[in-house]
This record gives C-alpha cells, sequence and structure tokens, in this order.
C-alpha cells in the first residue's frame, strides 16, 4: 500500500495525541480501572478522529477505511490498550449501525454526539449466558403503544459505567434463534437502567466494563435502528468493524512491543554479551517478524476492501483470530525474554501480557471466528 | 481588528532519521522527506492564536526549498494556515544566512501587507539564528528576539522577551518582525479536517527571478560564509555510576559537594 503524505500527517497526529495526551495518564487510569471518557474523547472529536468513515453531514470525516486502520494501529502502541479498546468502542464497535441503518433523528441525537465526544457509547450485546452465541440472547424488549418495554441484563459493557448511550440488541418477538432481533438506541439516563457493577478484570485495566440491567425500561420505538427483526443481522455487520478495529490495533500493538523488546534486549547483558545476540531470541522474534509482516499486510486489504465497500467478513475473521494470537505470542515473547523484569507491574511487558488476553476473547471468541471460517469453506456443518 | 500575520518556516529533515552531512558542500543532505521543523510550529500555533484572538485575519506561510517540497508547509496548513509562498529554486543550494533573508525578505513582501511576521529564534538544523534580524533590517521594520508572548494592542505589539534572569517587556509598532522561542506555546495538533482542507489551500509557487532577486545574490553564488571544516562533536563521557549498598547516598552527596551546588 502507498501511503500519501495527508495518512502519514494523521498517523503523526495520532501518534502524537497518543503520546501526550493517552500515554501520561495511562497508569493513574489502569490504577483506577477506568478513564475520564467525556474528557479524553471530547478531545478526540475536536480533531476529528471519532467519525473519520462516517458522514460529514452528522460531524463524519469522508475519509476511507485507510484512516481508520491508521487510527487503530496508533492506539494499539498507546500505553493503555483498555483506554484503545474503549475509543474504538466508540468509532467501531457501537456507532457503526446506527451510522448505517438509524434514521436522521437517531443520527443527529446520538451519532452526531458521538463523533464530536460529548456522549459516550457502547455496545450491548453479551449477557451472562450469551456472549460469543450472540442467538442466545435474553434482554427482552416488549412493544407497549410507542415504546418498547425493555427487561434484561447485559455483560462485558465497556464504558458501561459512564456511557451516555447503548447500542443495544434485545429479542422484540418469539421466533428464537437469528429471528425476532432489534437493534436499539437505549440512553442511560432512562428509568430501569442500572449498572449492577463494575467488573475487576485480569486486563485492560484502563477501561471500565460493566455489568448493566433494565427493569421495565421504557424507549420509543423510535429509538430502534433500521428494520424491526433484522438486528442480528445488522449487528453481525457491525461485528465486522469491531474485529476489522481489534486487528489494526494489535499491529500497532505488536509493531511497538517488537520494538522496545528489541532495545532492551541489546542493552541487556547476560553471559558477556547483549542477549539479543542469543541466536535462539533472534529466531524467536524473527518468527514474530514474519507473522507481523503478514497480518499488516492483510490488513491493508482488508482497509482497502472496506473502503471498496465490499463485504470483509471473511477479512476480518482471519484478521481478528491472527493478530490476536500474534499478539498473545509477541506478549508471552516479551515477558519471558525481560525475565523478572517483564513480571513486574513497573514494567511494561505486564500489562501487556494481560491486555493482549482479551482478543482471543472479546469481539468473538478465536473458536467463533475459527467456526465462521470453517462454515465458509465448507468444512463441516451446523 | 483582522490581524495578517505572515509566519517563516523551515521544511528540514526529519530529525528522528539522523541526517548527514555531504562531505564535499560541508552541508546536510536535504534529499529526503522533508518536515515542517518544528521550532516553527511555536510561531504557527502563536500566529493563530493571534489571528483569534483578533477576530479576523489570516496567517500565510513562507518558506524556500530547493526543490518544490511542500510536506512541511502542508502540515502548518493543516493547522489553520490559510495560504503559502514557497520559494522553490534550484539556485537557493548553499544558500547561507544572509541570503535566505533576502528570499525570505521578497517573498514576505509578495505574502502582501503582515502586521506582524513572525519566525522561530533559529532552525532546528542549521542553527545560525541571525536570519530574522537580517529579515527585519531588510525590510525596514522593527525587530524584537526570543519572545515568549505577544500581545497585540492597536498598532503596538507587547512582547515579552526571554532572558537569563527572566523576561524583558519590550514593545514595537506593527508591522515588525518577532522571533518566538520553542516551548512558549502547545502547538495545535493538526485535526483530520484540517489535514483535508489543507490539500484545497493556495501555495503560491514562485522561483527566485519572480522575486525580482538575481540568482546570484543567492545560493552558492551569493553566499558570504563559508563552512570550513565540520568534525563530528566529541562523544560525551560515560557518568559514574554508583552501586547503592546502602552508602550510595553519602557519594551522591561528596559529588554535589565537589560541584559547589551544596
Amino acid at each position: 500500500m502507498q501511503f500519501s503524505d495527508d495518512h502519514e500527517m494523521f498517523r503523526r497526529t495520532v501518534r502524537e495525541f497518543v503520546s501526550n495526551e493517552i500515554n501520561p495518564h495511562a497508569d493513574e487510569w489502569e490504577a483506577a480501572g477506568t478513564f475520564p471518557a467525556h474528557e479524553l474523547f471530547s478531545k478526540m472529536g475536536d480533531l476529528g478522529l471519532l467519525g473519520l468513515t462516517y458522514d460529514s453531514e452528522w460531524g463524519g470525516g469522508d475519509a476511507d477505511a485507510i484512516y481508520t486502520m491508521i487510527l487503530a494501529e496508533e492506539l494499539g502502541r498507546s500505553a493503555s490498550l483498555g483506554v484503545a479498546m474503549a475509543i474504538g468502542v466508540q468509532t467501531d464497535m457501537a456507532t457503526p449501525a446506527l451510522n448505517r441503518f438509524g434514521s436522521d433523528e437517531l443520527k443527529a441525537n446520538y451519532l452526531r454526539p458521538a463523533i464530536e465526544g460529548s456522549m459516550v457509547a457502547s455496545i450491548a450485546v453479551s449477557e451472562p449466558d450469551a456472549g460469543s452465541d450472540v442467538a442466545g440472547i435474553r434482554t427482552r424488549a416488549v412493544r407497549d403503544g410507542d415504546e418498547w418495554v425493555i427487561n434484561g441484563s447485559k455483560m462485558w459493557i465497556t464504558s458501561g459505567t459512564q456511557a451516555d448511550w447503548l447500542c443495544l440488541l434485545a429479542r422484540t418477538s418469539d421466533e428464537g434463534g437469528y429471528r425476532g432481533m432489534s437493534q436499539m438506541v437505549l440512553p442511560t439516563n432512562t428509568d430501569g437502567f442500572a449498572v449492577s457493577r463494575r467488573l475487576d478484570k485480569l486486563g485492560m485495566r484502563g477501561s471500565d466494563t460493566a455489568e448493566l440491567t433494565f427493569t421495565d425500561l421504557r424507549i420509543p420505538v423510535s429509538n430502534t435502528i433500521g428494520v424491526v427483526g433484522r438486528g442480528f443481522q445488522q449487528q453481525m455487520a457491525q461485528f465486522q468493524d469491531e474485529r476489522m478495529v481489534a486487528a489494526y490495533q494489535m499491529v500497532g500493538a505488536v509493531e511497538l512491543a517488537m520494538e522496545r523488546t528489541v532495545a532492551y534486549l541489546n542493552e541487556r547483558m547476560a553471559f558477556g554479551a547483549p542477549l539479543i545476540a542469543n541466536q535462539y531470541i533472534q529466531y524467536e522474534l524473527a518468527e514474530v517478524a514474519a507473522m507481523l509482516d503478514i497480518n499488516r499486510h492483510h490488513n491493508w486489504a482488508a482497509a482497502e476492501a472496506a473502503s471498496r465497500g465490499e463485504d470483509i467478513t471473511r477479512h476480518a475473521t482471519v484478521a481478528k483470530l491472527t493478530s490476536a494470537r500474534l499478539a498473545r505470542q509477541m506478549a508471552d515473547l516479551a515477558v519471558q525474554f525481560h525475565g523478572g523484569m517483564g513480571y513486574v507491574e513497573e514494567n511494561w511487558p505486564a500489562r501487556f501480557y494481560r491486555d493482549t488476553r482479551l482478543w482471543s476473547i472479546g469481539g468473538g471468541a478465536d473458536e467463533v471466528m475459527l467456526r465462521t471460517l470453517a462454515r465458509m469453506n465448507g468444512i463441516g456443518s451446523d | 481588528m483582522a490581524m495578517n500575520i505572515v509566519v517563516c518556516v523551515k521544511q528540514i529533515p526529519d530529525p528522528a532519521d539522523p541526517g548527514e552531512l555531504d562531505p564535499n558542500t560541508k552541508t546536510l543532505k536535504r534529499d529526503v522527506k522533508l518536515i515542517l521543523d518544528e521550532a516553527d510550529s511555536y510561531g504557527v500555533e502563536m500566529a493563530l492564536q493571534l489571528v483569534d484572538a483578533a477576530g479576523g485575519g489570516e496567517v500565510t506561510l513562507v518558506s524556500m526549498a530547493p526543490d518544490d517540497e511542500v510536506g512541511g508547509i502542508r502540515t502548518a496548513l493543516a493547522m489553520g494556515a490559510a495560504k503559502a509562498v514557497l520559494v522553490s529554486d534550484e539556485a537557493l543550494v548553499g544558500s547561507d544566512a544572509l541570503g535566505t533573508a533576502k528570499v525570505l525578505a521578497k517573498a514576505i513582501e509578495r505574502a502582501g501587507d503582515a502586521d506582524l511576521v513572525i519566525t522561530a529564534t533559529e532552525s532546528s538544523d542549521g542553527y545560525t539564528g541571525t536570519v530574522p534580524e537580517q529579515v527585519a533590517e531588510l525590510l525596514g521594520l522593527p525587530s524584537i528576539t526570543f519572545a515568549k508572548s505577544i500581545e497585540v494592542d492597536g498598532n503596538t505589539i507587547k512582547v515579552k522577551r526571554q532572558t537569563e534572569a527572566g523576561y524583558d517587556d519590550v514593545e514595537a509598532p506593527t508591522p515588525a518582525v518577532i522571533s518566538v522561542t520553542a516551548g512558549v506555546v502547545e502547538p495545535r495538533y493538526p485535526s483530520f479536517k484540517g489535514i483535508m482542507a489543507a490539500k484545497s489551500k493556495p501555495v503560491d509557487e514562485v522561483t527566485v527571478a519572480d522575486l525580482g532577486l538575481d540568482a546570484d545574490a543567492v545560493g552558492w553564488a551569493g553566499a558570504r560564509q563559508e563552512i570550513v571544516e565540520i568534525a563530528t562533536a566529541e562523544t560525551r563521557e560515560a557518568g559514574t555510576i554508583i552501586e547503592d549498598e546502602g552508602e550510595g547516598y553519602a557519594q551522591i552527596v561528596d559529588f554535589l559537594a565537589d560541584l559547589k551546588v551544596i
């Protein structure tokens, strides 16, 4: 891929933003288990970073997906992958369906503020008993006149304690399975909304994650995103954006981890020579470098396909599966080659090791990616 | 009152990629990708803030380059400058500080009536630190150097001029040439929309002849300054490493006492 001067300038803007606005606060936010999303997002909104590919009518940038990729790669290089993830939720996990299928009224009230950064958005699909198996969700919205009456709960909700609205997936009929689900905008200041608990996670601790409950919560039927009963299909499309953002971020994350690890191994002396002089270490890192190249180029192809408006399900599935595994491999090597220095919280590998573990689970676990690929390739059957 | 400000900006090799000196010309090789000198980003930011405060006007960039490089100018346009004058001419290769000042002065005149000309105190690749004053002299304008803040009061510029002891309050009538020190304002990041908008902002690309200058007055031909010799800077000696076995503090105290700082 040939990046333009504009792409490069944009990359510098994001890199400086990460280095000045995120990294200096990362330790504090990790310790707090949350970050000030409204404050950070409003700075990002001012720079036009939160709605790159969205229509300028709603404050977006009318950009192609290459910019999304650059933003995500650079966020992947931040000191808090949790914060990077929460930004990804705002830009490419909670808002794409609203952008694609939402009414003008919903876009004016919820998409525009999300792009400006004045509202924080969450994606609410997973439940205590249904994560990767989306067809198993139970949260129900029952129509009462012009309102949906919602009961149920949602789990693993990134930014859930501070979100202004959720992109909710709920059952709206009794058809069961993939049928009868709808997406809707759920403002969190509605009666019946509660944050049941904030979850204490292994990693991604810079970002808050919550379990949410809805009790006889009423929202207008006009808050439905797109077509009633098409929620599952709309969410599946939205998942592709989510998975690509995770894959883009992992390329940035692995790239930086490689740079930092090599720099450390060049300095660290053992047995009379820098550790990097060991061929075993060189080859282990070269294995990662090779896969990083492949993932990066695959991401480029995905971003170009997305820019052409093509279905990127296969790209997103492969990219998410392989980049998350690569990040885990790199994290394991980073800790191993740093030795004790990599096992203490004061050095970056420990956090990196905990954070990267998520992406083989969140956004559709590795096994779900494999299941999707097996189906696409006609391997086995349901 | 609207305010029009010209900011002189230099496009330099990226300091993140260590440059090389050409042993023949004894100058920095510039056949690489050039970026906006970070030292100039402070002047651009200050100019944008002054125009905002004035409630109108615009920021015009002035730059010179041997080829038609615009990468660094685009960054400043993306920050919010309205337009640029780029003097691009092979004859500029080898220009010394005075040759540079002659070109910039003419380009500033071409940019139109400026209420203020802002520069960095010095570039991050050449470091002569004399161009701003030479430009002021050639334009017949007052020169104030090392500004840490600029305030406009009618037709008067009030500057806090950084000194070793603190700062001096200095005033001059407009128009004036002011050099600003690095780090005194926080340069804005080019926003996505700024980057997109920069593509359609006008860059007036002119040659030395277009400015009415004789090619012999600039570049190697016009240089009155000669670089006699270049040498590698001495590497700094490694510091002393004190292994702390409970008594490390005493050695630090002795060290500081030797320096007579405690």
